[in-house]
């Protein structure tokens, strides 16, 4: 079974993002914050990281930058969710090496999923 | 060389003012600079007159002194309450971006816990709670849509508003336009006609914020019919640019309206006495978006008859 870690501090999303992603039977890893996202990503390597750009102790840019410079995550793909939509923040997110960059508010749900499916396919 | 030039881009008036995004008239550094040679003309006129009639240096100099501390002190004055106005001005917009930010994070969470609750995955809705779970996520998105509005309109303000050249065939925008709004034309018994134009050529602008245009009009369109609607899409060449018009036979917009129309969160009366839901910024976006494409936007109305809505951008 694959494992998605998903760092993200809304519970909200921690919840109905996890459901409706175990139940296309995939196994989530929950990070509230950035420390313990990079932690566990270097712990328990997961096959896709679904990461937050605003999030508490370190923020998303961070996290990535750290995950790419690690040779035991940074061949992991990260999809960046977030519902920052500046241009900036985009080039600087595929500049640092995320795959994809999906803004929630422009999304529907089973969009995310069928994106998730598809890189974890690849 | 780069100092020189910092200078120059600084006494740049009219950059400097297109920043705060309103006119030059009211912009305070221009307003300055014009107070100031309306000083220095009154000062050498006084002068020349001083020196015609009075005798005495002394007395011609001291009344240019007053004369030009009056003036310096009205222009100070004149200036410093538009740069508040300005300041003003900017600050809301400021206000507007960081609520409305603040704002979707919770709504995009609502968005898609209630596509889960109504997608039936987290167990059968009783057919009684179907309607109401409608009901809530049409208001998210009513919500969500009124956030999008705004922060494309704080984007407009602050002149962010990102804009991708490139060719596109307006033809096939119009095309996905009409698949897009069927529902919504069916729903409201509103017949939508779209004359195919052979050889248009390609027209050079931001396919997805021209897109937003057509989708504006089109919307209001359907909204503002009454019962069996008729919409009439047009696209036709016009000398160098491509012309694109929707024609209604609705409500219509009152003569003392019409000025108004394309301004933020406008609503007709009557368009409230047909009660559609929309924020009122929908023309104002649209018209940004239109002149910063180096076009034009307009319409024609009558009450009760029913509107034109056009446009044009430049082909290249």
């Amino acid at each position: 079974m694959k494992t998605i870690l998903f760092i993200e501090d809304e519970s909200a999303l921690q919840k109905t993002v996890g459901e409706i992603l175990k139940q296309e039977g995939y196994e989530i890893i929950s990070a509230l914050d950035g420390r313990v996202g990079l932690k566990l990503a270097q712990r328990k390597t997961p096959d896709l990281i679904l990461l937050d750009l605003i999030l508490p102790k370190l923020n998303g840019f961070e996290v990535l930058k750290k995950l790419k410079e690690n040779s035991e995550t940074k061949n992991i793909p990260v999809i960046v969710l977030t519902n920052l939509e500046g241009i900036e923040d985009i080039d600087k997110a595929i500049e640092l090496g995320a795959q994809s960059y999906l803004v929630k508010a422009q999304y529907e749900l089973k969009e995310l999923v069928e994106k998730v499916k598809k890189i974890l396919n690849e | 060389m780069n100092l020189l030039k910092r200078i120059f881009s600084k006494l740049n008036i009219v950059e400097q003012c297109k920043k705060y995004n309103i006119s030059l008239w009211q912009c305070p550094q221009f307003l300055f600079l014009v107070m100031g040679m309306i000083i220095v003309v009154s000062s050498l006129t006084a002068y020349a007159f001083g020196t015609r009639y009075i005798e005495d240096p002394l007395t011609v100099a001291l009344i240019i002194q007053l004369l030009a501390g009056v003036l310096l002190t009205m222009a100070t004055i004149i200036t410093r309450s538009f740069e508040r106005l300005a300041e003003a001005n900017r600050l809301k917009s400021e206000f507007i971006s960081v609520v409305s930010h603040q704002l979707r994070s919770p709504l995009s969470n609502l968005k898609w816990t209630i596509e889960l609750l109504t997608s039936g995955k987290l167990g059968k809705i009783e057919e009684k709670q179907v309607e109401y779970f409608k009901i809530i996520r049409e208001n998210s998105n009513r919500m969500h849509e009124l956030v999008s509005d705004l922060l494309t309109v704080s984007r407009i303000e602050s002149a962010k508003l990102p804009f991708k050249k490139q060719e596109f065939s307006m033809q096939e925008l119009v095309d996905n336009l009409i698949i897009e709004y069927k529902p919504l034309a069916s729903a409201s018994n509103v017949e939508v006609i779209f004359k195919k134009v052979d050889d248009l050529p390609k027209a050079s602008s931001d396919p997805s914020r021209i897109k937003l245009v057509m989708e504006n009009l089109l919307d209001n369109a359907i909204r503002y019919v009454n019962e069996k609607g008729k919409v009439e899409i047009k696209l036709s060449q016009e000398n160098n640019n491509i012309r694109f018009s929707v024609k209604d036979n609705g409500v219509g917009i009152p003569e003392k309206d019409k000025k108004y129309i394309f301004q933020k969160f406008f609503r007709s009366e009557n368009v409230l006495r047909h009660q559609t839901k929309g924020s009122g910024l929908g023309l104002y976006i649209s018209k940004a978006i239109i002149k910063k494409a180096k076009g034009k936007i307009g319409f024609q109305s009558e009450e009760s008859k029913g509107s034109t809505f056009w446009f044009i951008i430049p082909i290249n």
